[in-house]
């Protein structure tokens, strides 16, 4: 079986920091991947280097197959590769419909090569926001959403680009117990319908709930991948958690 | 779409029935203006207003276009000087250009510049893009002041023919184009506001970060927007010397160029294509009226004035507030 | 062969001593633009505020244009720190500095220059000392008092910025507020408090360089915009907000303008820095001392 997403070596610096050093890591179609590590380990460069947000100087990141390096964020996500963002990023001066609009608009408009029908997007605008449970707030802007809503916008917009796999940069930091299980059920729906999912968190209880496999990173290195039972019981992991 | 050009060209006929009744040039000569700053200000919305990227290099764009007439006028009338003479009837065929080419022609030249300046600066942040187009208007004016084919310093002189056949004063000729190129940027604003490039230029207004995640290719819209922007403003430019009869660098660079295309569509409101019209019309209105009756120094000390009470106080403008107002009355 | 040696080796003091007052020119956007992130493209206006009011009271009273400035300076941070303070609640808070409040700085100038315009009309100003007029001579290099006073001043006045953000604890946080907004306020220090007063101190030394100003050159009120690309240049191509870099790339453009100006005539001196400007965005936008 080849793997969906497939990152070799790949490595970044910040001028004499370096945030990663020679990370590997494969995730298969339709896995459920947890990414854990204390903060600052570089959890996040390494998503903003799958997603072409940033360049990493060394190694290479393989996508369905194809080669990314060299390719524009929008390129990757072109290809299929999405991402929410860890702070929400909406459109602020659009509507939560113009804000699904985007990716339809820029991401399946281009993948099919063909403009998509006015009614087409509607409906789709409206199933994906039914399905995070924000279809009565369309027409409102991102200002009069909560913190919640907030991050269900971010996941609906990443859904509307069609992905093939998803990246959640922790969609639950800061809500609550009722909150937090809403947004695992909406990821378990997704990766149900066939979409991979990278999640990435801090909320051991969702990560342990949702990872089919665990993998951390500590201090710009993978210190562990397999199991998630079987990692949050190895030795260094354990020490990188609570110290020496 | 289609009735909306139709609309905007019956609107810009009746305007120019409506201003011969009276009979009075001077109409035209005023018109003219804030025609011109129709299409500025316009050109200036589509960077500024629907991508977020402050351009203060109007003045430098629309003095492209105003040099590239005066270029080519000047090539006219010296033809048998610098073409071999073999060559030179066929020129005395084109030459001296119609108003319509040069317009293209300048069109053609501002867009090219825009598209440069966009290309060599929008991969940075969005301040160091602004305060390139500040510098492209210095050094064009520098080059321009150094360039004696264009008269240097001293400026070129250009004559206007007196008459146009049928429609009497040759003013009237050059307001009607400018009347046409307002109608064509107006259609290209609202055009690109509800088109998917409309969509892709709110997104990276926005964010450019989550515009880019979305698939906005988002290099690729900010130079279209930088090269239709600059196109416009060109093309606003072009009949300038026919207007102004002798241009010199002060008055095509001059810094109210880019202060009003900026002030126009911040106080008329940069979300919509109707925001940068009502600004011209109020602030075009109004410094023909202080220009005439007080100053010109006054009238644009009252621009600043006015731009920096909007910018603080009313943010999206005189439809912004429109809008604000309306959405408070349906949630009552 | 003499002769253009001379005129060269002049030229590069003469470009040396302009250089340095560029130096305490662009200080102010060196604090504001590099390490701020304010894009106060109204800076000049201030400097040239700072030249008229120093006119004003050399005429009028006498007084030496420093001594003036260096009174008013502390009235500048004041109206620094209100500017930044109105800056602050209607755009910054908002989000909205990169349109708005570009646009509110440069009405900010636009406004300054139209008022000392019908203040003062559109006629040069200049101001009288003892110093202007002589030279020192040094062998065959000129050495004009106009342009050496300037110089030494603007070189202990950015040694006091130098000294003032690496040795005190508010300079310091004015470098933090660049870096990490976050950690200063786990810190418990609130960062507008910081910017508010870097702001002011920006403002300040505008004061200072409008003195120098006037006493270097006579001052019209649109010089102010020649001066937006000269500090923008060397902001940028000091690698923003990098003292050191700052000064380096002050003197380079100082050199670079005056020679342009002595072999090619100064009507090509106003692109050079906007040129130098241009090229440094498209080519080396991260500064001479950049990675």
């Amino acid at each position: 079986m080849t793997a969906l997403l497939s990152v070799q070596n790949v490595g970044k610096r910040f001028g004499g920091f370096v945030a990663l050093d020679g990370i590997n890591l494969e995730v298969q179609p339709g896995e459920r991947l947890g990414l854990i590590g204390p903060n600052g380990s570089g959890k996040s460069t390494l998503v903003n280097c799958i997603c072409g947000t940033l360049r990493n100087e060394q190694g290479s990141v393989h996508f369905d197959g194809q080669l990314m390096n060299g390719l524009a964020a929008h390129e990757r996500t072109h290809r299929g590769l999405s991402r929410s963002f860890q702070l929400p990023r909406p459109f602020p001066s659009l509507t939560l419909a113009d804000n699904l609009r985007i990716p339809m608009l820029y991401t399946v408009h281009h993948r099919n090569g063909t403009p998509l029908h006015a009614d087409n997007i509607d409906a789709r605008c409206h199933e994906l926001l039914q399905m995070v449970d924000l279809e009565k707030k369309a027409r409102h802007l991102p200002r009069d959403l909560t913190q919640v809503e907030m991050r269900k916008l971010e996941l609906a917009r990443a859904m509307a680009a069609e992905p093939k796999l998803l990246i959640a940069d922790e969609a639950m930091a800061g809500l609550s117990h009722s909150e937090i299980e809403d947004i695992l059920a909406l990821l378990m729906r997704l990766n149900e319908s066939g979409i991979t999912v990278i999640m990435i968190e801090h909320i051991m209880t969702a990560v342990m709930a949702f990872s089919q496999r665990l993998a951390v990173l500590v201090s710009g290195k993978k210190i562990a991948d397999g199991k998630p039972e079987d990692v949050v019981r190895d030795p260094d992991v354990v020490r990188a958690y609570l110290g020496e | 779409m289609p009735l909306f050009i139709l609309a905007s060209i019956v609107v810009a006929i009746v305007i120019f029935i409506l201003m011969r009744l009276p009979g009075i040039e001077y109409l035209f000569v005023a018109g003219y203006t804030i025609v011109q700053y129709i299409v500025l200000s316009t050109a200036w919305n589509i960077l500024g207003g629907y991508c977020g990227y402050v351009n203060f290099g109007s003045a430098a764009f629309f003095a492209l276009g105003a040099y590239s007439t005066v270029t080519l006028a000047t090539f006219g009338l010296q033809l048998d000087e610098l073409v071999p003479e073999s060559m030179a009837p066929y020129f005395h065929l084109i030459f001296p250009l119609p108003i319509p080419v040069l317009i293209v022609i300048g069109g053609i030249v501002s867009g090219i510049v825009g598209f440069g300046t966009g290309y060599l600066t929008l991969r940075l942040r969005g301040a160091f893009f602004a305060i390139a187009t500040l510098a492209l208007s210095v050094v064009l004016a520098t080059l321009v002041v150094n360039w004696d084919f264009v008269g240097g310093s001293g400026g070129a002189y250009v004559v206007r023919p007196g008459k146009f056949p049928g429609l009497g004063s040759y003013m009237q000729y050059l307001f009607l184009l400018m009347l046409g190129l307002a109608v064509l940027s107006v259609v290209l604003a609202r055009w690109i506001e509800r088109s998917r490039l409309g969509y892709g230029f709110a997104a990276i207004r926005d964010d450019e970060l989550a515009a880019e995640a979305s698939g906005v290719p988002t290099l690729r819209l900010k130079l279209i927007a930088t090269t239709l922007s600059g196109a416009l403003m060109g093309m606003a430019g072009a009949p300038f010397p026919y207007y102004i009869g002798y241009l010199a660098p002060a008055s095509a660079f001059g810094l109210e160029y880019a202060v009003n295309s900026i002030a126009m569509p911040l106080i008329g409101g940069t979300t919509n294509w109707i925001g940068p019209v009502i600004g011209t019309i109020l602030l075009g209105t109004l410094q023909q009226v202080t220009t005439v009756t007080i100053s010109s120094a006054v009238n644009v000390l009252l621009v600043g004035v006015l731009l920096i009470a909007f910018v603080i106080i009313a943010p999206n403008g005189i439809v912004g507030l429109v809008q604000e107002r309306l959405r408070a009355r349906r949630q009552k | 062969m003499d002769f253009p040696f001379e005129l060269l080796i002049n030229a590069v003091v003469a470009g040396l001593l302009l250089g340095a007052f560029y130096a305490a020119v662009t200080a102010g956007i060196s604090i504001s633009f590099g390490m701020l992130d304010i894009v106060n493209i109204g800076h000049p206006a201030f400097i040239i505020l700072g030249s008229y009011i120093a006119y004003y009271f050399n005429i009028n009273y006498h007084i030496d244009p420093i001594v003036t400035c260096l009174i008013l300076s502390p009235i500048f941070y004041f109206l620094g720190t209100a500017i930044y303070q109105v800056y602050y609640l209607s755009f910054e808070k908002r989000g909205q500095q990169s349109l708005r409040g570009l646009a509110f700085f440069f009405g900010v100038l636009f406004v300054t220059e139209v008022l000392l315009l019908l203040a003062f009309g559109v006629d040069y100003r200049y101001v009288a000392t003892s110093y202007i007029g002589p030279s020192i001579h040094v062998g065959f290099v000129d050495l004009p008092l106009r342009m050496l006073v300037p110089c030494i001043g603007s070189l202990i006045l950015f040694g006091g910025l130098q000294l003032f953000i690496s040795h005190t604890f508010t300079g310091r946080a004015v470098l933090a507020v660049s870096q990490d907004q976050l950690a200063l306020q786990l810190m418990a220090v609130d960062p507008i408090r910081i910017k508010r007063i870097a702001f002011g101190v920006s403002i300040a030394v505008a004061a200072m360089a409008g003195a120098f100003l006037i006493i270097i050159q006579p001052v019209e009120p649109s010089v102010g915009r020649e001066y937006i690309g000269r500090v923008f240049a060397i902001c940028v191509l000091g690698g923003m907000g990098s003292m050191p870099g700052t000064l380096i790339a002050a003197l380079l453009l100082g050199v670079i303008e005056s020679i342009t100006a002595t072999f090619y005539g100064p009507s090509w001196a106003p692109a050079v820095s906007f040129g130098v400007l241009l090229l440094t965005l498209a080519f080396r936008p991260s500064g001479i001392l950049g990675r």
